[in-house]
């Protein structure tokens, strides 16, 4: 009897658990199906006829491809700065200690207990009060992405630098390394998934960004921009072309970084 | 932190390592050189512009961005805002509320699934959380509009089942928003509950059960008590950015549906910046307060 009750219980969780999931994909389904979509008039966003129009022109719409690339250098640029600057952050909160440090864990939390519409609001009242108003645009946008990635990436590289074995480093030391050979040879090598998982969030987080960037962008349009404008008017299909194929990108990069880490474990 | 910390004359690299586990101390001076661009980065572009939009909030209402503003410590611009916007106030912290306690109960099973059911199906599941966010944000919540559409599926079966009137719908109301809400912030959700689940030591409920605690027992006077500081950063972490939220009130929502962070980007999109910066910080401060109440309340104060 509990045993039919646990064999219950473990099922029926890993049930809800597994109905949960399958409603996250509920719109995701819908983006792929609409992808392949030929709309019945212009501006009625449902779904009537399968076509490969979207997939074959995805830069059909005026602006899209544009704003794209748009995202893309930003996401890019943001994701180095952010990368480089959290990283020796999380680095200096690690391993050194110094007057201030509780402050400094403070500045670094604020960001991500804030709401983004009071971010940006907040640099967009700076922008305008030191007469930045009338160049709001492509570098305006970057210094917010900058500045929002930046706690994401100092907490990811300093969880990882917290769960790493010092002891390591002081091996190497104790084997004639230098300070130089022992960051690079094992410190670095063994912080390096925490810098690039930060990075990837960076980029996630910068790409898909439309509060702040809304604030800041002047005459500059980015990807979410460019569907928030279209949601005003009418919905070009190929946006959901856009979101599938980054959808399938992400998996594929993930999946694959799955079984590179599971074959270098097996052949440890 | 460490005991080395108050201790600046001893140059910690020939300062005995006591403590095997706490990493070597360096010199302070390059520690502000690895700290200071990116503290600066955050001071210049983080705080200094939380400084000027307490400043704007004070400016004389009657500026405008031609005729500059002047600042006469208006408090006033605080009591128009409240005045004029208390109803997307209250109703921007109502819907965020539904849709934290929503996602709380959607995703804690599914934590606890990954945390303890999932076996060798864990990573899979933890990946399957995370996928749907590489579609834009937007993009997913104009999919939730075509299927909360008046034709849709959904209001089909919501009118077959009697659950709406015939004529009924559900895209612009707040059913959509919150539905909205819910659906995007869901993985702040999971992420954080899972982490803490995992963390819990399994011998703890093995030791309920074997003390005669029911399976109930058990989960609510251990595992549920445990998960504690997960349930804290998961409600956070949906209630903050969607309190603030425009997106899926603007998409999802109609006039009537409006949420805090709509009036305030609509009142700096007509350029009235005194007003979207008192609604701006008063908006700040609240949700300042209630984390600090929150956080003392459920005793995760280590969670800073």
């Amino acid at each position: 009897m509990i045993r039919l009750g646990r064999w219950v219980s473990d099922h029926a969780i890993m049930a809800i658990g597994a109905v949960v999931l399958a409603y996250m994909f509920v719109p995701i389904v819908i983006v792929v199906l609409m992808s392949f979509n030929r709309p019945a008039s212009r501006s009625a966003y449902t779904l009537d006829a399968f076509t490969l129009d979207n997939w074959l022109h995805p830069c059909e719409p005026e602006g899209l491809c544009s704003s794209l690339v748009t995202s893309m250098q930003i996401g890019l640029l943001a994701t180095f700065a952010s990368t480089v600057l959290g990283t020796l952050m999380a680095f200096a909160l690690v391993r050194h200690s110094f007057r201030g440090r509780a402050a400094t864990n403070v500045v670094i939390f604020l960001p991500m207990a804030s709401p983004e519409v009071v971010m940006g609001a907040s640099l967009l009242a700076l922008f305008v009060s030191v007469g930045f108003g009338g160049v709001l645009g492509f570098w305006t946008i970057l210094v917010a992405h900058i500045m929002f990635c930046l706690s994401f990436v100092v907490v990811t590289v300093r969880a990882r630098l917290q769960g790493m074995d010092s002891r390591l480093e002081q091996a190497a030391m104790d084997l004639y390394a230098t300070e130089a050979q022992a960051f690079w040879r094992v410190t670095f090598p063994l912080v390096f998934p925490g810098i690039l998982s930060a990075a990837l969030l960076a980029f996630a987080l910068s790409f898909d960004d439309f509060i702040i960037t809304n604030f800041n962008s002047g005459q500059t349009t980015t990807f979410p921009m460019f569907v928030w404008g279209a949601a005003q008017r009418d919905v070009p299909m190929q946006i959901n072309v856009v979101g599938t194929a980054m959808f399938a990108l992400a998996v594929v990069a993930v999946l694959s970084g799955e079984m590179l880490r599971r074959r270098r474990e097996r052949v440890q | 932190m460490t005991s080395s910390a108050g201790a600046p004359s001893v140059a910690p690299e020939l300062a005995p390592d006591g403590d095997a586990s706490s990493p070597p101390r360096r010199r302070r001076s390059s520690a502000w050189f690895l700290l200071l661009p990116g503290a600066l980065w955050l001071v210049a572009f983080f705080l200094t512009p939380m400084v000027q939009l307490v400043a704007t909030s004070l400016y004389d209402p009657s500026g405008s961005e031609e005729t500059g503003y002047a600042m006469t410590w208006a408090w006033g611009n605080y009591v128009d805002a409240l005045d004029f916007y208390l109803e997307p106030f209250v109703r921007g912290f109502a819907y965020s509320a539904i849709a934290t306690a929503l996602c709380l109960v959607i995703g804690y099973p599914l934590a606890y699934a990954i945390a303890f059911k999932a076996g060798r199906w864990k990573n899979l599941m933890l990946v399957l959380v995370i996928a749907p966010f590489f579609t834009s944000f937007l993009v997913r919540t104009l999919a939730w509009k075509l299927i909360l559409s008046d034709n849709g599926f959904v209001v089909g079966i919501a009118k077959t089942l009697g659950l709406i009137a015939d004529d009924g719908r559900l895209l612009a109301t707040g059913f959509a928003v919150v539905a909205g809400l819910t659906y995007n912030f869901l993985p702040f959700m999971v992420l954080p509950l899972y982490v803490s689940l995992e963390k819990i030591d399994h011998r703890l409920i093995e030791a309920a059960g074997d003390l005669y605690s029911s399976p109930a027992q058990g989960f609510r006077k251990v595992t549920l008590p445990l998960s504690m500081p997960g349930v804290v950063a998961g409600t956070l972490l949906t209630f903050i950015p969607s309190a603030g939220d425009f997106i899926n009130a603007q998409l999802l929502g109609d006039t009537t549906t409006q949420m805090i962070g709509n009036v305030i980007e609509s009142r700096f999109e007509v350029g009235d910046y005194p007003a979207a910066a008192a609604l701006s910080v008063t908006l700040m401060v609240l949700i300042v307060a209630m984390v600090a109440i929150y956080i003392r309340r459920a005793g995760t104060e280590e969670l800073l």
